[in-house]
C-alpha cells in the first residue's frame, strides 16, 4: 500500500525481534514528505523562549536606537512614550495596579519574561508590516521599552545575554498549573432558594453597549 | 387550456420555458392564496432557477441577516478582532462555515495551499517538511469539536453588558474537522525522550504561538484541512489548521506551518501578558487551556422573544473540555426549581450538545436559564460563585450560568442574579 513498506516490514522486524513495544511505529514509517536541512530549519525557526531567551539570535541593540527605531515604526499606534493613541495597547504604566478596580496589565506591570518582548516584537510587530525588522533593530526597540518602563537603565544594550537577565515586575506572581476546578455545587432540584431572595443585580437594559444584531453590521463606538 | 396541456404543448414543441411563458401560465391560474386553499404563491406557480444557477450554494436572500457580527468598539482595528456567531439563528451543534466565529491577531492572511508547508522540528530524530499533499496522504480521521474562545462571555463579567445571546456567547462554534491525528505525524518524525511540550506557529502575520503539553498533543489533537466536509475556510485557517479538542480556542493555531518540540515551555507573549487570568490578590493564573463546562439559553433569549403564552420549547447548547455533556437542567424562577432538560444526539466529547425541554408559559415574569453538569460531575457555576474565587478581572474562562429575564410581554434581557 504504502511506498515505504519495503523499508519499513525490516524494521519493524528488528523492533520485534529486540522486544520494544509492538505496533509503536518507527519515525519514517510513511516516508512522506522531505527531511527538513539544517538550512531549512534555520530559516523557519524564528522562537525565544522567555524563561531564558533560548533561541535569541546574535546582534544587538541600545536604547537610544530603539527610541529612533520606535518613532518610525510604532509610536503612530503605541505612542511615543507607550502611552498607548486610541485603544492601541499601552506599553508603559500600570505599575501597581493589578490589585485595583481597573488593573492596567503592560510590559512593566505584567509580562514575567523579557525575551518575550524580544520575540513578540520580532514575530507580530510592527502590525502592518509584521517580521520585517532585523535582529539588532528588534533588540533596540526590546531595549527602549524596557527603558521606557525603568527596567533598565539608559546605557543599557539588549542581546541574548543581557536580555534574560533583566528582572521583571511581576515575574514571581504567575501560577502555571491551573487549579481549577476552583467552584464545587452539588446540583440542588428543588427549593435551592428562596424565591424572596431571587434578586436582580444586574441588567443589560438600557444599557446601549450591544450593536445591532439584524440588519446591516453595526458601527457602533463607545459613547 | 388546462396547466398540463398547456405545458405539454410548449414542452413538445421544444420551447424554450422563459420566465415570460412562465408567468403566463401562472396568470391563467392565479388564485388569491387566502381564498382557496392548497393556496399556490407565485413561486408554486412559476419554473425556478436551474441547476448551477449558483454553482456554491448561499442562503435564503431573506436570511441576510443571519451573518456574524463584531463589537466595532471592542478593539483598536478588525484586524486584531472578533467576530460572534448568530447562535440564536442557528439549529444543531454544527455550525455552518460561513458562521464560524472569528478571532484574528494579525488579520485572515490568504494563504496559497501550494506554497504552504509545515515543518516539524525540534527535540524530534527525524526533521520534516510537508507539503498539503504529504500531509493529506496520511491517514485521515474526522472528528466533532467545538472551538470556544476563552473570552467568550469576557464582557460580562462584571456586569451584564451584552443584551445578545450573539454578543454574550457567539465565540463558540463546533464543526466537523478531518485531518491527521498530531500523534501520527510525530510517531512519523519520533520522538526524543527530552521533549516534554511543543510550540506550535501559524503563518500569518502574528505568527501566532503557544506552547503545548506534549501529552495533550499525543492524546487528541487534530491537524487539519477540512472543516464540515469542504477545505477549512480562509479565515479558519486554510489550508491547515491545528485543532485541539476541550482547550481554549486560541491554542487552535490556524494557519499553522510550525511544530517544534521542546522540554520547557515558551511563554510566549500570548501565554503571559494575554491568556492569562488575573486574580484579585494580584497573582495571575497561567496555561489554563481547558474550557470549562458550559451551557446556555439559545432560545428564548434576547433576539427571539416570546410571542405571548403559551406552549414553547426551550433551546440550548452545553458543551465541556472535560469530555461529555452528562445533564442539563432549566430553571424558568431563577435557580430556585430545576428540571432536567432533554439530550438530544448524538452526544458527542468536547462537541456542543443540544438540549430541549417543553414550557408552558403563563405569561408572568421569569427568570430562565441552564446549568450543565458534565461526565466528570463538574458543576457549571453561578457568576457570583466565579466571582468570590476569581473577582472579575480575569477577562477569560467566565462559563457562568446564563440568565435570561422574560418580562410580560415577551422580551427577553441578559440579567445577573445576586
Ligand atoms: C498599526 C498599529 C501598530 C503599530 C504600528 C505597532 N503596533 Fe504593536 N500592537 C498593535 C496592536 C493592535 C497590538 C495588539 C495585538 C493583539 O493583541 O493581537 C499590539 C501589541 C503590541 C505589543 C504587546 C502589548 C502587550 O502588552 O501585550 C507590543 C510589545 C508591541 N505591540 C510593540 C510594538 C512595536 C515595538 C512596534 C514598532 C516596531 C509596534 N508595536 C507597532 C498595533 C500596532
Amino acid at each position: 500500500m504504502y511506498s515505504s513498506r519495503k523499508i519499513c516490514l525490516p524494521i519493524v522486524a528488528v523492533l520485534l525481534a529486540a522486544g520494544s513495544l509492538a505496533g509503536a511505529a518507527e519515525p519514517g514509517s510513511f516516508g512522506y514528505g522531505s527531511v527538513a536541512t539544517p538550512a531549512q530549519i534555520a530559516g523557519w525557526d524564528i522562537d525565544a523562549r522567555g524563561e531564558d531567551g533560548a533561541g535569541l539570535p546574535p546582534g544587538k541593540g541600545t536604547v537610544d536606537r530603539g527610541a529612533d527605531v520606535y518613532a518610525e515604526q510604532c509610536a503612530a499606534c503605541h505612542g511615543t512614550f507607550g502611552e498607548g493613541e486610541g485603544r492601541f495597547p499601552k506599553l508603559v504604566g500600570g505599575v501597581g495596579s493589578l490589585r485595583d478596580e481597573r488593573p492596567e496589565p503592560t510590559v512593566g506591570s505584567y509580562w514575567p519574561f523579557a525575551p518575550t518582548l524580544w520575540d513578540y516584537i520580532n514575530r507580530a510587530m510592527p502590525m502592518q508590516a509584521p517580521h520585517t525588522l532585523s535582529a539588532d533593530d528588534v533588540y533596540a526597540l526590546t531595549a527602549y521599552i524596557l527603558n521606557l518602563n525603568d527596567l533598565v537603565p539608559n546605557e543599557f544594550v539588549a542581546d541574548r545575554n543581557s536580555l534574560p537577565k533583566v528582572k521583571m515586575r511581576n515575574r514571581d506572581n504567575f501560577i502555571w498549573t491551573d487549579p481549577r476546578p476552583d467552584t464545587m455545587t452539588k446540583p440542588c432540584m428543588n427549593d435551592c432558594a428562596n424565591a424572596a431572595d431571587v434578586r436582580i443585580s444586574s441588567t443589560a437594559e438600557g444599557r446601549n453597549l450591544t450593536p445591532r444584531t439584524t440588519g446591516p453590521l453595526d458601527t457602533m463606538q463607545q459613547k | 387550456m388546462g396547466r398540463r396541456r398547456f405545458l405539454r404543448r410548449f414542452l413538445g414543441l421544444g420551447a424554450v420555458l422563459t420566465g415570460s411563458l412562465a408567468v403566463g401560465g401562472k396568470q391563467a391560474m392565479a388564485h388569491p392564496a387566502q381564498e382557496s386553499p392548497p393556496a399556490d404563491a407565485p413561486w408554486s406557480q412559476s419554473i425556478g432557477a436551474g441547476v448551477v444557477d449558483r454553482p456554491y450554494g448561499r442562503p435564503a436572500d431573506t436570511e441576510a441577516s443571519v451573518i456574524r457580527r463584531n463589537v466595532p468598539w471592542l478593539t483598536a482595528s478588525a484586524e486584531s478582532s472578533v467576530s460572534f456567531s448568530p447562535l440564536q439563528d442557528l439549529h444543531g451543534i454544527i455550525t455552518p462555515n460561513g458562521l464560524f466565529f472569528e478571532r484574528h491577531h494579525a488579520g485572515r492572511p490568504d494563504v496559497d495551499p501550494a506554497q504552504h508547508k509545515l515543518m516539524i522540528h525540534g527535540l524530534v530524530e527525524r526533521p520534516l517538511l510537508l507539503t498539503m499533499k504529504d500531509i493529506m496522504r496520511f491517514p485521515s480521521v474526522s472528528r466533532i469539536h467545538f472551538i470556544e474562545c476563552p473570552a467568550n462571555g469576557g464582557m460580562n463579567w462584571r456586569a451584564a453588558q451584552m443584551n445578545s445571546l450573539q454578543f454574550s456567547h457567539g465565540m463558540v462554534s463546533c464543526a466537523e474537522w478531518t485531518g491527521v491525528k498530531l500523534s501520527t505525524l510525530l510517531e512519523e518524525t519520533g520522538i526524543k525522550n527530552q521533549a516534554k511540550w511543543a510550540m506550535v506557529e501559524g503563518a500569518d502575520g502574528a505568527h501566532m504561538n503557544r506552547s503545548l503539553p506534549l501529552d495533550k498533543c499525543l492524546d487528541d489533537c487534530l491537524v487539519v484541512y477540512a472543516q464540515n466536509g469542504e477545505a477549512l475556510r480562509p479565515e479558519q485557517g486554510y489550508p491547515l489548521r491545528l485543532v485541539v479538542p476541550g482547550w481554549e480556542g486560541n491554542v487552535n493555531i490556524k494557519w499553522l506551518r510550525r511544530i517544534k518540540l521542546g522540554e520547557k515551555p515558551w511563554h510566549t507573549r500570548e501565554e503571559t501578558s494575554k491568556y492569562t487570568d488575573l486574580m484579585p490578590d494580584g497573582t495571575s493564573r497561567g496555561f489554563t487551556w481547558l474550557i470549562d463546562a458550559k451551557s446556555v439559553v439559545t432560545f428564548p433569549c434576547p433576539e427571539k422573544p416570546l410571542d405571548g403564552p403559551g406552549l414553547y420549547e426551550i433551546r440550548g447548547l452545553a458543551w465541556t473540555g472535560n469530555g461529555k455533556v452528562k445533564r442539563v437542567d432549566v430553571t424558568m424562577d431563577g435557580g430556585v426549581n430545576w428540571q432536567s432538560a432533554r439530550l438530544h444526539e448524538p452526544v458527542l466529547s468536547k462537541a456542543l450538545t443540544k438540549f430541549t425541554l417543553p414550557w408552558r408559559w403563563d405569561g408572568r415574569p421569569a427568570l430562565v436559564a441552564s446549568r450543565v453538569i458534565d461526565e466528570t460531575g463538574y458543576v457549571q457555576p453561578t457568576i457570583a460563585q466565579l466571582r468570590a474565587q476569581r473577582g472579575s478581572n480575569s477577562v477569560y474562562h467566565n462559563n457562568s450560568i446564563q440568565t435570561w429575564q422574560v418580562k410580560p410581554d415577551g422580551s427577553v434581557f441578559n440579567v445577573q442574579l445576586a
